[in-house]
């Protein structure tokens, strides 16, 4: 009888000495980075009473916060979401026009949309917030715009996506004619791409929802403004009032989003 | 020729009709921008003179001033042992969590109360659960690891739960009849269906568990938010450009070895 002298292997050996790698350089940086981070052990021991007396403050929420500020500030909230997500589609579709191959075939120009792209998601929302109040001052204006420009790079990105998965022969078919670059553009890429571009913005304006509601923490207008005073006031029930609508506005614009989603896919 | 240019008698039919539910969305985008523009109390104004501002800015943040390179890689470590820390631990607290939500494996009475868990760790944003932190563990490293621990739950283990919901369910079936007990079956079924979207899951979580810990730093959780917000306060904007540059080369870098690690798995 014949002996089979070789064994099933699931992967190559060099499959297995790159995942050995990864696997090796995984548990080296963890044991690094626990050995070294700083962490007073006391302050951990006492975590949960400390928080248990946090929230034991909270109670009972000030529901008369409301309509004092609360209100107010929240729309403002719902405002400078909106309002920098409009303002996002300005720099994001001619970046993601650049960036998608199928409509500008110079790698050059692929480059400069990727930079642009990159560095907006790289810098956090906060950090954009903070760039804004040093330019024009503490206010809504910076907010918005903090908005918008942490928001180029998420819809730039996944719209050129879309646009590159497209079909292209309607486009082929509308250049075949002779058709303007245009037309082109509204009759053959619009109607392909015009599902997830409402859901990209939708997404998106879900995401700025939560977003901006910390902008205020920095200066840039909005709930996080009256979180933050109340929270230098050790005024626990009103932070509570502004965390509850918060949350409830958040999960409001989830559900909208959602819906609104599933009806257009 | 005439016959060419004779009118046909047939209807002449528009192949690209006019949506006025689309055209109706858009004149209210238009109504809502000037209506929040207005409310919100943007001017033109306030705009270009910030735009001076920004040259001057600018112009005080270039050349990036490096000059303190001790203060920024000791920033600079510190977040990533909180990114790497925060992102294994959330990371293993998901598989079971995300477990638990899986509504094919658990009775509704886990999974559904596990479901809102994830959502309330979602629905709040980093930054608000980092200040709650840092008023109940105080100051340092330990705020900003269990605030993105946290963040990493709502989102890994919704997506696991997710994943583990689309299995097949031959092979589970095909490992029960083995009569194998229920930690086989997951390590055995389960797992190896779940793996590859895992590790992709894994990566994402950890790229954005690296930029969100140089932001948790502003509220004072630790890492190189805290460097940054420093120098914003102290007007250091060339050693702000300095950080700023790292932040982003970072993140560069380990998008090129996340496109690596997903290769090889």
């Amino acid at each position: 009888m014949q002996q089979i002298d070789h064994h099933w292997q699931r992967f190559t050996l060099k499959q297995k000495l790159s995942r050995f790698t990864v696997y090796l350089c995984f548990i080296v940086a963890l044991v690094l980075s626990v050995r070294t981070v700083e962490i007073i052990p006391e302050f951990f021991y006492d975590a949960p009473e400390q928080m248990a007396d946090m929230f034991g403050r909270m109670w009972p929420i000030d529901f008369a916060f409301y309509p004092i500020s609360v209100h107010e500030a929240m729309i403002e909230t719902l405002n400078i979401a909106t309002l920098g997500t409009l303002v996002t589609l300005i720099f994001s579709i001619p970046l993601a026009l650049m960036n998608a191959s199928n409509i500008v075939a110079s790698p050059w120009v692929h480059w400069i949309a990727r930079f642009f792209l990159v560095s907006s998601r790289s810098v956090n929302s906060l950090v954009w917030a903070l760039l804004f109040v040093a330019i024009f001052g503490p206010g809504v204006l910076a907010g918005v715009l903090a908005i918008a420009f942490r928001s180029v790079g998420f819809v730039g990105k996944l719209l050129a996506e879309a646009l590159e998965e497209i079909n292209m022969g309607s486009v082929e078919a509308l250049r075949a004619t002779g058709a303007p670059w245009g037309a082109v553009m509204l009759k053959g890429y619009w109607p392909q791409v015009k599902p997830a571009f409402f859901s990209i913005v939708l997404f998106r304006w879900d995401i700025n929802v939560r977003e901006s509601a910390v902008l205020g923490l920095v200066g840039a207008g909005g709930i996080g403004v009256v979180l933050n005073d109340s929270m230098n006031l050790f005024q626990w029930q009103q932070v509570a009032m502004s965390l509850l609508a918060i949350f409830a506005v958040v999960v409001a614009a989830e559900v909208l989003v959602v819906n609104i989603r599933k009806r257009l896919i | 020729m005439a016959g060419l240019n004779k009118q046909s008698d047939t209807v002449q039919h528009n192949p690209f009709p006019r949506n006025w539910w689309v055209s109706g969305l858009w004149l209210v985008a238009a109504i809502y921008l000037v209506y929040s523009v207005n409310s919100m109390g943007l001017d033109w104004d306030r705009f270009t003179a910030g735009l001076g501002h920004a040259d001057k800015l600018l112009d005080r943040m270039f050349p990036p001033n490096f000059s303190r390179w001790e203060l920024l890689l000791d920033g600079l470590i510190e977040s990533l042992e909180i990114a790497v820390i925060s992102s294994v631990v959330g990371i293993f607290l998901s598989l079971f969590i995300g477990l638990l939500a899986s509504r094919n494996f658990m009775p509704s009475w886990i999974s559904t109360p596990v479901r809102g868990f994830i959502a309330l760790c979602r629905s709040f944003h980093p930054v608000i659960i980092a200040i709650l932190f840092v008023k109940s563990v105080g100051f340092g490293a330990l705020a900003g690891i269990l605030t993105l621990v946290i963040a990493s739950i709502g989102f890994i283990a919704k997506l696991f739960a997710e994943a583990i919901e689309e299995i097949s369910f031959k092979q589970v079936e095909a490992i029960r009849a083995t009569g194998a007990s229920f930690v086989s079956v997951i390590v055995f079924s389960v797992m190896p269906q779940v793996f590859s979207r895992f590790i992709g899951f894994a990566t994402y979580q950890f790229d954005s568990n690296l930029r969100n810990s140089t932001m948790v730093g502003i509220v004072g959780a630790g890492g190189l938010g805290g460097t940054l917000f420093s120098a914003f306060q102290r007007f250091d904007y060339d050693f702000v450009a300095a950080i700023l540059i790292t932040i982003i080369a970072l993140i560069l870098f380990w998008e090129f070895l996340s496109t690596l690690v997903r290769r090889i798995f």
